[in-house]
């Protein structure tokens, strides 16, 4: 196992739970954030410190869409393209973002800077059509705003992705007034989220 | 419009979300007031407002409370897997008022007796997690979690949990299953959760938006909840409005409007005064509504009679220029590529459903196609009556089969003509 494994995070995380199989989904996602995806070796040190097989852990992460098998780019872009962003234009700005970024549904780029898929609802469905990146939300994105999205992320390389400095950028209307601006923003393509060490702070 | 659970963040939308705005308008003196009682007192309160949950099964939360076997330990799981097409109340609440949420788990789980209470959110769903956790952390440096709350004797501890992007976690037993660590596939019931749920302990599994009434239940009563709205739609209710409208958002309205009311009133109509073709009422399980449905009221019961459902209150509005096929794809993919894959009707059927829906879209669809649409969805859902009859676990298969219903039940001919004249008569 490598260091990871007795970060004192990890401790947090095994004891939140009345039982340690239940630290399975958050390990996943600090596994990930080690190796870049969940890897073998990543399953394999979440069966070690849950006492599960690899097997197990496995079938686990092969249930959940966010769990991924494959290393991702830089910046992952997910496309809302169910009913309502589908209604809303959602297609439009999915084929938009794949000219862009040169980057077909489900692939990533040739360099790694992004990977690009389509996602079923993410519940923005007020200001659709809506795009991730780094599971950070812009909603009411138009195509020639995704565009200008790409090219920002491609010419500006953000360490930190911000949802509120992208849709002020590049978003339209919202699903509802989205209140006090955020400082915390996506280190990785990956939820960020501080218990998981996977939030940073930004501009 | 009422407003029990959207006051506060729209008085003042700049920090509805820190403990100290929550408060300076009263938050946590339900708590108070709560501690001061007995949990049967406060249990009462919940059952006399007749409160029905909010994730879209309706069932009333006071009554399940009841169900919890008296044994220890037992636990106290939010729902805040958001999952349903057309549905984003939950993150408002999550994002805009998490002390409201943090304060009613903690009322219910003195209620319920419970030491321990989880907060399960999608993954997609970073930002409002943040925000509850920073609440949670607010809240246990206020000595408001934790051990001996408030001097009261009562401790508890909460854990926010995010998914791992899978609809079907929002079925409760499918997401206790996640918490515990495995697939997220749904439990055969009974045994209920209230019974054997987490860890096979009791446990009562509620959405985001019941727990958060449950502070305003409190402190103004159950009788005055239960006095708001009609009957068997008690409260206010958000609902989530989206696509063809003017005025896409997040409303807090007392039940028993008329839909002329919610979608042209409240909603601003259809952009463009285009003309309404179809709605679906509560979610993307829910078989849609035409417009000769406009003048019913909004309630639990005059949708049910009508053969749909409020569900999780998510009304997606579809005008003129929509092809009723394409939406229907759209809807039976989702369903198609959110089943777990346990039962066979429902992993076979949702995706054969896709298939058939995609080359009838696409101009390719065979005549036999039209009975077979119905016939697949017979056998995932016999008798294709509402509510549903099941032939699976839960009732994600049965979902996948209300846009089949009802494209064929309005618009039949329009997916007729796809077949007949070899394309999609809508596509411009």
């Amino acid at each position: 196992m490598t260091s990871w494994t007795t970060d004192e995070r990890v401790t947090r995380i095994l004891g939140s739970y009345p039982d340690k199989r239940s630290a399975v989904m958050p390990l996943l996602y600090v596994a990930s954030k080690e190796y870049g995806y969940t890897t073998s070796d990543a399953m394999r040190d979440v069966a070690q410190l849950t006492g599960l097989t690899g097997a197990q852990v496995q079938s686990v992460a092969s249930f959940y869409t966010m769990y991924k098998r494959h290393g991702v780019g830089t910046y992952l872009v997910s496309v809302c393209t169910s009913i309502s962003c589908m209604l809303r234009g959602g297609d439009d700005v999915l084929a938009a973002i794949e000219d862009e970024s040169d980057t077909p549904d489900g692939e990533t780029s040739d360099g790694g800077l992004f990977s690009v898929e389509h996602v079923e609802c993410i519940g923005a469905c007020g200001g659709a059509p809506a795009v991730q990146v780094n599971y950070e939300l812009v909603e009411g994105v138009e195509p020639d705003q995704a565009r200008a999205m790409c090219r920002w992320l491609r010419d500006g390389r953000p360490d930190v992705v911000l949802g509120d400095e992208m849709q002020e950028l590049f978003g339209g209307q919202r699903s509802f007034d989205w209140g006090p601006k955020e400082t915390e923003g996506a280190l990785l393509p990956l939820p960020a989220f501080e218990p998981y060490g996977t939030a940073g702070e930004g501009r | 419009m009422t407003a029990i659970l959207t006051s506060r963040m729209v008085a003042y939308p700049s920090d509805s979300n820190t403990i100290d705005r929550y408060r300076a308008t009263g938050g946590y003196e339900a708590l108070r007031k709560a501690l001061a009682m007995t949990p049967e007192a406060v249990h009462q309160e919940v059952k006399l407002s007749e409160i029905r949950g909010r994730g879209g099964a309706f069932f009333p939360a006071g009554v399940m409370w009841g169900f919890l076997a008296p044994t220890q330990p037992r636990y106290l799981v939010i729902n805040g897997d958001e999952s349903e097409p057309g549905t984003f109340k939950d993150r408002q609440l999550l994002e805009r008022d998490p002390h409201q949420l943090v304060e009613g788990i903690i009322i219910s789980a003195y209620a319920l007796d419970c030491a321990k209470a989880f907060v399960y959110i999608r993954g997609e769903y970073p930002k409002p997690a943040r925000r509850v956790q920073q609440a949670v952390e607010e809240a246990y440096a206020a000595g408001l979690l934790g051990d001996d709350i408030l001097g009261s004797g009562f401790s508890l501890d909460v854990t926010v949990h995010l998914g791992g992007g899978a609809y079907i976690c929002g079925e409760e037993t499918a997401l206790l299953n996640s918490l515990e660590g495995k697939r997220g596939e749904p439990r055969i019931k009974p045994p209920f959760p209230a019974v054997e749920g987490l860890y096979a302990k009791p446990t009562i599994v509620n959405n985001v938006e019941t727990i958060s009434n449950v502070p305003w239940i409190i402190t103004n009563g159950g009788a005055a909840y239960s006095a708001i709205g009609p009957e068997g739609s008690r409260g206010s209710r958000m609902f989530s409005l989206s696509g063809h409208i003017r005025n896409p958002g997040n409303y807090e309205i007392v039940m028993g409007m008329t839909w002329r009311e919610l979608i042209y009133d409240i909603g601003g109509g259809i952009p463009g005064d285009r003309d309404l073709k179809m709605w679906i009422p509560g979610g993307a399980s829910a078989p849609w509504f035409t417009p000769e449905r406009l003048d019913d009221l909004v309630t639990h019961d005059d949708v049910a009679a009508a053969g749909s459902m409020l569900g999780s209150g998510a009304v997606v509005v579809m005008d003129d220029t929509t092809c009723a096929v394409k939406a229907a794809h759209r809807i039976v993919r989702f369903f198609a590529h959110e089943s777990c894959g346990q039962c066979t009707p429902c992993r076979e059927g949702t995706s054969w459903l896709e298939r058939m829906l995609w080359r009838i879209e696409h101009g390719s669809g065979r005549e036999m196609d039209l009975d077979l649409l119905l016939d697949v969805s017979d056998n995932i859902s016999p008798g294709l009556r509402w509510p549903p009859a099941m032939t699976t676990i839960c009732p994600l298969g049965p979902s996948a089969v209300s846009p089949i219903t009802s494209i064929m039940a309005h618009f039949k001919d329009e997916v007729a003509s796809h077949v007949t004249e070899g394309r999609c008569p809508l596509d411009h």
